[in-house]
């Protein structure tokens, strides 16, 4: 790589019959930043995340990951990233254990490499003594922070996190946010998330990106952000970028179930 | 390999621990062999065609495997619901391979199942002609255990939710079953249904099991094998490709 920036986005468009879920943005993200995606519901954050993970092929625009082209290396590309979805993606009937196992074989970890490293994880997340429960006795917040040490079983170079505190109490969201920062100094990991959590961004966050509607309509750090909209806190600057009109969230019956399955499971 | 291994491991775990689905789903087939078999039996007799348990156990057996190949594929479904399935493909492994090992351990589950079911069926007053067959068996099981996964993988790949659930069950499932040569002879049918039970590859799969069992067929061993091993080959290449067309 000529340059240090690990994530490149260059006229990023997304196109769901005639809806333009995201349109024409363009970013770069530098190695080693954290760096936080915001939007009201709808905006098309998850779109883009899709999009940079492999899940989704962009209509149109140009995307390099750690050096990759997703649409033409996806392998290396997607060696290249963990992700934690915005809502829970384990095997409810495997322990926490087995599914850890089970993605460390999907990315081929060498099978001494993988014991080790999925007992480190799992004791870094604090569930070393549950490792042999079935995850769907597991709360919500346990559930996250298996996840979390999910997305690290390959030693990525990026993490995605979607909205990775969504449903849980100040003390997990505290805790789940150290073993972010801290992975992310030890490993020099790129982090890209998005959250409704303004405080999270505003603490966490080297950089911001504001996107609504498809576009992005700011960028910059939460001090410059808050300079631009003459306001004090994060929250004002993002409510004075957006405007403080409800979103419908455009959620399919796939999300809103998925949505009621999270909340039974809070 | 090791990816394949993975899912297929996790297929059987997940069947294995699940017991009230395990004996659930015995249910139905010992049902159908107490009450067809002993029901039917003396007409059966009476026609001529011999004893009737004889003839059906076969039958149940491959129906069993049916619906637990037919569900495991559509197992899918839940776990795109359930965002499982989207861990699964951002990993670096091909969606064929991923396609092959859900498909392999669905086939695995549904033959054990066909086992058990043979062995209840021996409690029923089944009874084997020659012992030296059951390889073949074996063989015509994993056919239709393979053939039947991969049909529910394939369905899965273009159901978003289970809204279509239903409809596969009652125009797919059932009438495969129902018109397939399970429960009775398909020589001398009316036309259409005749016509429809030699176009359904279970009739086929039936057949070879039957065949194996206690020496009564239609169709021939070879016959059995090409037919299921070309129907396998098309439905795993449409379902890899329509299961590589996945977005999420």
């Amino acid at each position: 790589m000529e340059n240090n920036n690990i994530i490149q986005v260059n006229n990023l468009t997304k196109e769901f019959d005639g809806l333009l879920a995201v349109d024409d943005i363009s970013f770069n993200i530098k190695k080693g930043q954290i760096f936080a995606f915001l939007g009201p519901n709808g905006a098309g954050k998850t779109t883009t995340i899709k999009m940079l993970t492999t899940l989704l092929t962009p209509t149109s625009g140009k995307i390099v990951l750690n050096g990759y082209n997703p649409l033409e290396e996806k392998y290396e590309a997607r060696r290249s990233f963990g992700i934690v979805f915005q809502d829970p993606s384990l095997d409810d009937e495997l322990t926490a254990y087995e599914n850890l196992e089970f993605h460390g074989v999907l990315y081929k970890v060498p099978k001494i490499i993988r014991k080790e490293r999925i007992e480190q994880l799992l004791k870094f997340v604090e569930l070393w003594d549950r490792r042999n429960d079935l995850v769907k006795h597991f709360s919500g917040g346990m559930k996250r922070r298996l996840e979390i040490a999910r997305g690290f079983i390959h030693h990525p170079k990026i993490l995605f996190l979607d909205e990775p505190t969504l449903g849980l109490d100040p003390q997990t969201r505290n805790h789940i946010w150290s073993y972010i920062k801290n992975l992310n100094k030890e490993e020099n990991i790129t982090v890209f998330f998005t959250t409704h959590y303004m405080e999270e961004a505003d603490k966490s966050a080297d950089e911001i990106a504001v996107i609504d509607h498809g576009e992005i309509v700011a960028k910059g750090t939460s001090e410059e952000l808050k300079a631009e909209t003459k306001t004090s806190s994060l929250e004002d600057a993002f409510l004075a970028l957006t405007g403080s009109e409800i979103r419908d969230a455009e959620a399919g019956g796939i999300d809103q179930m998925r949505l009621r399955r999270r909340a039974r499971n809070k | 390999m090791n990816t394949i291994y993975i899912l297929w491991l996790r297929q059987l775990k997940r069947y294995f621990r699940s017991k009230p689905r395990i004996i659930g789903s015995l249910g139905q087939p010992l049902l159908f062999l107490v009450a067809l078999g002993y029901g039917f039996g003396p007409v059966f007799q009476k026609a001529g065609e011999g004893n009737y348990i004889e003839f059906l156990a076969p039958g149940i057996i491959s129906m069993s495997i049916l619906f637990t190949a037919m569900f495991s594929g559509i197992e899918v479904i839940w776990d795109r619901q359930f965002g499982f399935l989207k861990a699964t493909l951002v990993a670096p492994v091909s969606r064929f391979e991923i396609m092959i090992g859900k498909t392999i351990g669905g086939a695995t589950v549904a033959i054990f199942q066909g086992i058990v079911v043979l062995l209840i069926s021996f409690i029923a007053g089944f009874r084997i002609y020659n012992t030296a067959y059951l390889l073949i068996t074996f063989l015509f099981m994993f056919l239709v255990a393979f053939l039947f996964a991969a049909l529910g993988m394939t369905i899965a790949s273009v159901l978003e939710d289970f809204q279509g659930f239903q409809l596969i069950s009652n125009f797919l499932i059932m009438p495969l079953f129902f018109l397939s040569g399970a429960l009775f002879p398909i020589t001398g049918l009316p036309k259409i249904i005749g016509f429809v039970a030699k176009v359904n590859p279970l009739s086929y799969g039936i057949d070879g099991i039957r065949n194996s069992l206690i020496g009564i067929s239609n169709f021939g061993f070879f016959t059995d094998f090409t037919v299921l091993f070309l129907v396998i080959v098309v439905l795993t290449a449409i379902g890899s490709y329509l299961f590589s067309k996945i977005q999420i």
